[in-house]
Parts: C-alpha cells; structure tokens; sequence
C-alpha cells in the first residue's frame, strides 16, 4: 500500500527501509558521533572545508561501490577469506579514486596526499560491508553506503567549517570562491587591525590542530544527544 | 565451507580482474599524472620569480604557465664542480629528455657530493639580466620539503623564493608553502658573505639577527625551520662551484 502511494509523488520510490537506510546515518546512527567510528581520519583531514569535502565525496563513493560490489557477490565469497576480499574491493576503489585525483585534481590530491590511501583504513568502510553488505540486497546495500558516507561527511565538513573559520578566518580556500572572512589584514572581510569592534581578534592556533577537532566533535555529539532523546542511554 | 580449490579460485579470479582494471587505468592516466607533476613543479619554480617577472602564479591558467615558462626560461644542468652537461651525458645518469626539469633531486640528494646533478634554470628578464633559478630539496619534520631560490644578476641576492612540502603539519610547518609572507622574507638576502664565503641563509627562531644571512622561523614549527635552514645550505653547497665561476 504504502509503495503505491509513494511511487507516484516520489522521482525515485523508495520503501520506508530504503529511506531510513538512507536518512538513518545522518543522525540517528550516525558512524562518526553515534558509532564512533572513523575517528581518525575526522581529525587529520579536517583543518580545511576543501579537502574536507573531497575525502566526504571520495569516502562516499568507496562505500557505495564496495557495499554494492559486495552484496553483489555475498553468496560466492567463500567465508574464510571474506576480509581480504573486502579489502582487496575497498583498496581497489581507494586506488581508482587516488588516480583518479592525481590526473584531474592535482592540487587537491597533493593536499590530501596520504589520507586518500588511508580511506582504505577508514573502519566505517569495512565496518558496514561486515554488518550490512554481507547480508542484504545490493540496492539497499549500496544506499546504505551512501547515507553512511553522507553521515561521514556532513560531521566533517561542519568539523571543517569551524576549524578553518576560527583557525584561519577563512573558509573554501584553495578555490576560486575563496572567502577571507576576519583576519589581521585588508584582504579579509573583517580586518582586525582597523575594525574597532574585533581589535581582539585573533586566529586561534589551536584550531588548526587536530586537537581541536576533537573537542568540536565531543560538542557535536553534545548537542545531538541533547536534541535527540533516541540516542540517550537510560539504562 | 567451501572447498580450498573454490577459494584459491575464487581469489585468483578476483585479484586478477583487479589488478588488470587498476593496470590499464594506470597505464592510460600515466601521462596526465606527468604531465600534473610538470606543471606543479613549474608553478612552483615561476613563484620564485613572480616578483621579478610580475606574474601571479596563483591566478593564470595552466597554458600560459607553459607558455611562459617555455618563451623566458632556459634550462641547464650542471655537476657540483660546475661543469655544464649536454643533455647527452644527462641522459647517461638516466633521466629520459636530457633537460633540466626531467632530473630527480631526490635521486640525486642520495648520491654522492661529487657524483650529483642538478638543474638550473635561467630566466632571463626584459631588461637582459639574468635569474639564476636554483632547486633546494630537503627533509622536514614529517617528510621532504623541496624549493626554488632566485638568484639575481650579481649571483648572491635572493630575488624570491618558493616552497614546498609532502606532509607537513597544516597550519605549522605547512605555512611554508601556504603562508605567502614566509618566502617574502628571503627577498633581498644574500648567500654569500663580503669575503665570497657561502653562508647560506639561516630561518632562525625567534627572529632574525643579520639582517643579509636570517629570516624570522616559522612560529610553531621549529623542526620545519631548522629543516629549511639545513635544505638550503645543503642545497647551496651542491651549486656553489657552479655559482663561483659564474661570477
């Protein structure tokens, strides 16, 4: 019942677990905040929105493919060398999107240099071929790659959004639509050293640090538990 | 379970596919990824001189850094007794081309003082005078740092300078390359002291001192900073017979 009536409003229909394995890990069961995973590379990657944004889509695409892939040879895998099958799937994605990058996107392949690799370390990749792909459809596996990729990045790209704000005062730099937004010079939008208002201003170092990451993650997951009662534990 | 012959198979099979779709795609983007590596080393190299020659190496278009670069810029490769090659004998030490941008100075850092090779390139400017470009390459904190100096017409001031790194700290040692105020500095310093003693350039911590031999370090990065001083001197010691006979 529900299909048919979503079938006609809808460009693509989707049933109600198609869409929540796409919606779900944007906040419910998000891998970043709510599983904790790919932790690592949130931190490292994260002092730019730019590359921040590129390792979301790459990391997207990897988990997509590889979940598709997967889920499409679930039943031939045999299951004493599943992981090294996983892997060799996930670094060949890694390797396409590396290649990829080198010949149409220099500069943003020398920006990110060894975290592209490092995707193929990402434990969300290989956490949700194990927990998912192994065990569904390939459609539903592969949107279940997409909302997790999504998940992935929408927290690295505010984590982004903030660091490079506060760290450098600037925000999308490295492309043509850089903007300098506060900064001790008549380049940035707000100039520090003529504008009476934020004479005090100054960058904060600590921001471009990985560090710093770390602390704006713990406030989002403040914040998202504080908003969403699903994700409190009251055991 | 499956059978080991499924297995053995079902892997063969698989790594097979792989290995020939990652080869072909590698073969056929193998070009674009050296044509890529090309360019950036020749955005870099015009930064170094993009006062003199008034360009803005950040903001002009992939052809026209070509297109400069081939007009203005002469290349030369010369040995560390400062002999120059033809690009015969560069050929002899392996580089396909025989030209001063195909040789590795990361192959050639490893070798020995005598056995290296190097390139320099000359831009020569409007007026007639001659800029010495000079390649540095180094070690940085996490992993290599490498550069370009400027030297102008009396073979001892700085005209600019451009750096460059693999995996320094963003936002430390990575202000090298991304902070344009740092290789500023370098402009006007020179290399060689009154008696014609190379001292090279020092990034000293906590400011500069000789206002002709230091410039300030990078605030936060210190290893990054020593890492530079050294690459330059290093990297001025290989071109200092060469530079001694031009003068």
């Amino acid at each position: 019942m529900s299909e048919i009536k979503e079938s006609k409003k809808a460009l693509f229909p989707m049933t109600k677990k198609e869409r929540k394995l796409l919606f779900d890990p944007l906040n419910d069961n998000n891998p970043v905040t709510v599983q904790v995973l790919g932790i690592c590379s949130a931190l490292a990657v994260t002092s730019m929105l730019l590359p921040s944004i590129v390792m979301a889509i790459a990391v997207t695409f990897v988990i997509a493919f590889s979940n598709l892939a997967i889920s499409m040879m679930r039943k031939y895998i045999p299951k004493q060398v599943r992981m090294i099958v996983q892997l060799v799937i996930i670094a060949f994605l890694v390797t396409i999107v590396e290649l990829t990058l080198k010949a149409y996107s220099y500069p943003v392949y020398k920006q990110l240099s060894v975290f592209i690799g490092l995707i193929i370390t990402n434990c969300i990749v290989m956490g949700r071929l194990e927990a998912f792909a192994m065990a569904n459809p390939p459609w539903q596996s592969f949107l279940d790659g997409i909302g997790n990729g999504l998940g992935y990045g929408i927290i690295l790209i505010i984590i982004s959004f903030f660091r490079e704000l506060f760290g450098r005062g600037t925000l999308m730099s490295g492309t043509p639509i850089e903007m300098k937004i506060i900064g001790s010079s008549s380049d940035f939008w707000i100039d520090t050293t003529t504008n009476s208002w934020f004479g005090w201003y100054t960058n904060n170092n600590l921001m471009v640090l990985p560090a710093a990451a770390l602390f704006l993650l713990g406030m989002i997951i403040w914040y998202q538990r504080s908003k969403n009662t699903k994700l409190v534990d009251i055991s | 379970m499956n059978s080991s012959k499924y297995i053995i198979g079902f892997t063969a099979l698989l790594t097979a596919f792989v290995a020939l779709v990652l080869s072909l795609m590698y073969t056929g983007l193998k070009e674009k990824h050296k044509q890529n590596e090309l360019l950036f080393e020749k955005r870099a190299m015009l930064g170094a001189i993009q006062d003199r020659a008034k360009l803005n190496v950040s903001d002009i278009k992939d052809a026209d850094i070509i297109d400069f670069f081939n007009k203005n810029i002469e290349q030369v490769v010369v040995d560390t007794k400062g002999n120059i090659l033809t690009p015969e004998d560069v050929e002899k030490h392996g580089y396909k081309g025989g030209k001063a941008e195909n040789v590795d100075m990361k192959k050639e850092m490893k070798k020995a003082f005598e056995n290296r090779i190097l390139p320099v390139y000359i831009y020569n400017d409007k007026n007639g005078e001659k800029i010495y470009i000079l390649k540095l390459f180094g070690k940085g904190l996490w992993d290599e740092i490498s550069g370009f100096l400027a030297l102008g017409p009396d073979i001892n001031t700085v005209v600019g300078a451009s750096f460059d790194h693999k995996g320094e700290t963003p936002g430390m040692g990575a202000e090298m390359k991304d902070n344009p105020k740092f290789p500023a500095q370098f402009k006007g310093k020179k290399i060689y002291d009154e008696s014609g003693k190379l001292v090279s350039i020092n990034v000293r911590k906590g400011g500069a001192v000789d206002p002709e031999h230091d410039v300030d370090a990078i605030s936060g990065a210190t290893l990054t900073s020593n890492g530079i001083t050294d690459m330059l001197k290093s990297s001025l010691e290989n071109y200092n017979n060469y530079l001694k006979k031009l003068k």
